[in-house]
């Protein structure tokens, strides 16, 4: 069973397809590659939220279709969630 | 559609070779006015449509340009094969007649001012009776695929819109452009934030430098007609709730309706026609009837719409294609959704074959078969208007 999917093989992060709960190994699949990949959630991730699949500090860039999404503000492990609490846009 | 390279659809050639899938009389209004009379013809004559619309009057300056330019433009869409035009006074009438009358297709004018209204919807009438026999007459014959014009829009979106419908659209893209097909995406608002990738998809510099003019002039109006900071608004609160954190992460989910690889090759104004086959950018509003209304004027026949939460916008000449990847959405709005890709959510469908599946609907739809917005009578035609009239 698929828990998230990751759009491309550069991004550190995955969209749950389901609600992923803290604790559970999680299933995810690359979309351009089709390889699968596990990672540990490390909290709750509703449907449609994002899973960190690497480590990052702040500043670090969140990279989602390939590109640069945002700036990191606070530091993420791989297995949280990713989201206004540690994620800002670049823009304003 | 992978089974084949060039596959056939069965449609309508016109009399200026471009090619429609549907084969509509039409009863166009010049004005607001004359909306009225256009209705009652159509309600004589069955077989044809009336497109009741909310300008056309005192209207000056580019924005009188730009009406004329979708009212023409509508008329002389493929998928009208006859159109009968009334207005309130004769002069603007004959003018969008004519401008019909280029693409070598029946069209006839009548104005209410020294006729009443009865007279009017009489001699209208007697024109499109004659118009419909001729149209039903008329035979879909085999034509390729790519000389079908698409336009893409997404709307309602949230988080599966990124993940597969829009992917799914730009796959669909991918396939037409490579088979010698022309499409067109806009949405010129709603790319803040990845205007600087939309700038590279450009075919070379000067196109790109001119989507940039068409995107730095629409941030302008809105900068000089926004009442708040709309920081605070993009992403939505919705768009938060469904899992989209910033503006740019909102962006390159629209940008994935043009696939991976393809470059634009040129810059269209609104209701503009392309001049060759590619992927052409139009500068558009994100609102999605005011979008597919000018797409519609510049000749586009099909046009896929992606949507996350669910928009059921339709158009009367265009046949609007709806697909969705939310599986909430695929059920509870079932009879709003022509094509549901939620399978690739669940990891049991790849968007290569997802893109096939569009296509193969968009020959189907093609080749007759109503869109779920055609059959519930979705006909949303709502002219864009860039200011108040004289």
């Amino acid at each position: 069973m698929i828990h998230f999917l990751v759009h491309e093989e550069a991004d550190n992060v995955g969209v749950a397809t389901v609600d992923i709960k803290a604790g559970e190994t999680a299933t995810g699949l690359y979309m351009d590659s089709q390889k699968k990949i596990k990672v540990k959630a490390q909290q709750d991730i509703p449907l449609g939220h994002k899973i960190a699949l690497a480590k990052l500090k702040v500043n670090d860039s969140v990279i989602k279709y390939g590109h640069d999404i945002g700036r990191v503000v606070a530091d993420i492990k791989v297995g949280e969630h990713v989201h206004i609490h540690n994620l800002k846009t670049r823009r304003w | 559609m992978a089974k084949t390279k060039n596959p056939k659809v069965f449609a309508y050639r016109r009399e200026n070779g471009r090619v429609g899938i549907r084969n509509h009389v039409i009863i166009l209004p010049l004005d607001d006015l004359s909306n009225a009379a256009c209705e009652k013809v159509a309600f004589n004559v069955k077989g044809c449509k009336a497109i009741p619309h909310a300008y056309g009057r005192l209207q000056f300056g580019k924005d009188l340009e730009l009406f004329f330019r979708t009212i023409i433009g509508t008329g002389s869409n493929p998928n009208v094969a006859a159109v009968v035009v009334i207005g309130i006074e004769p002069e603007w009438t004959q003018r969008v007649v004519d401008g019909i009358a280029k693409t070598g297709k029946p069209v006839a004018g009548f104005s209410i001012e020294r006729h009443g209204e009865f007279k009017t919807v009489e001699m209208a009438s007697w024109k499109a009776k004659e118009y419909v026999h001729w149209a039903s007459e008329l035979r879909r014959e085999p034509v390729d695929l790519k000389d079908i014009w698409v336009s893409v829009k997404c709307g309602e979106s949230d988080t599966t819109s990124g993940l597969a419908s829009n992917p799914t659209v730009g796959n669909a893209l991918e396939k037409l452009v490579a088979m010698g097909g022309t499409c067109s995406f806009g949405e010129t608002s709603e790319i803040t934030g990845a205007e600087m990738v939309c700038k590279e998809r450009a075919i070379n510099a000067k196109v790109g430098e001119q989507f940039m003019a068409v995107f730095n002039a629409y941030q302008k109006m809105i900068e000089a007609n926004k009442t708040d900071d709309l920081s605070g608004s993009q992403p939505t609160k919705g768009n938060i709730r469904g899992g989209l954190t910033t503006i740019e992460e909102k962006a390159f989910g629209n940008l994935q309706k043009i696939g991976k690889k393809i470059r634009y090759v040129g810059v269209l104004d609104k209701a503009e026609s392309p001049t060759k086959p590619g992927l052409w950018y139009m500068d558009t509003s994100s609102a999605a009837a005011e979008a597919v209304t000018l797409w519609a004027a510049a000749g586009f026949v099909a046009h896929f719409f992606p949507t996350g939460q669910g928009n059921i916008i339709g158009n009367p000449i265009e046949p609007v294609i709806k697909l969705t990847a939310n599986p909430l959405t695929a059920k509870t709005m079932a009879e709003h959704i022509d094509y549901d890709c939620s399978a690739i959510l669940r990891g049991e469908m790849t968007l290569d074959e997802s893109g096939d599946n569009l296509i193969e609907m968009l020959i189907r739809t093609c080749n007759g078969r109503l869109t779920a917005q055609e059959v519930l009578g979705h006909e949303e035609f709502v002219l864009t208007k860039l200011y108040e009239s004289a």
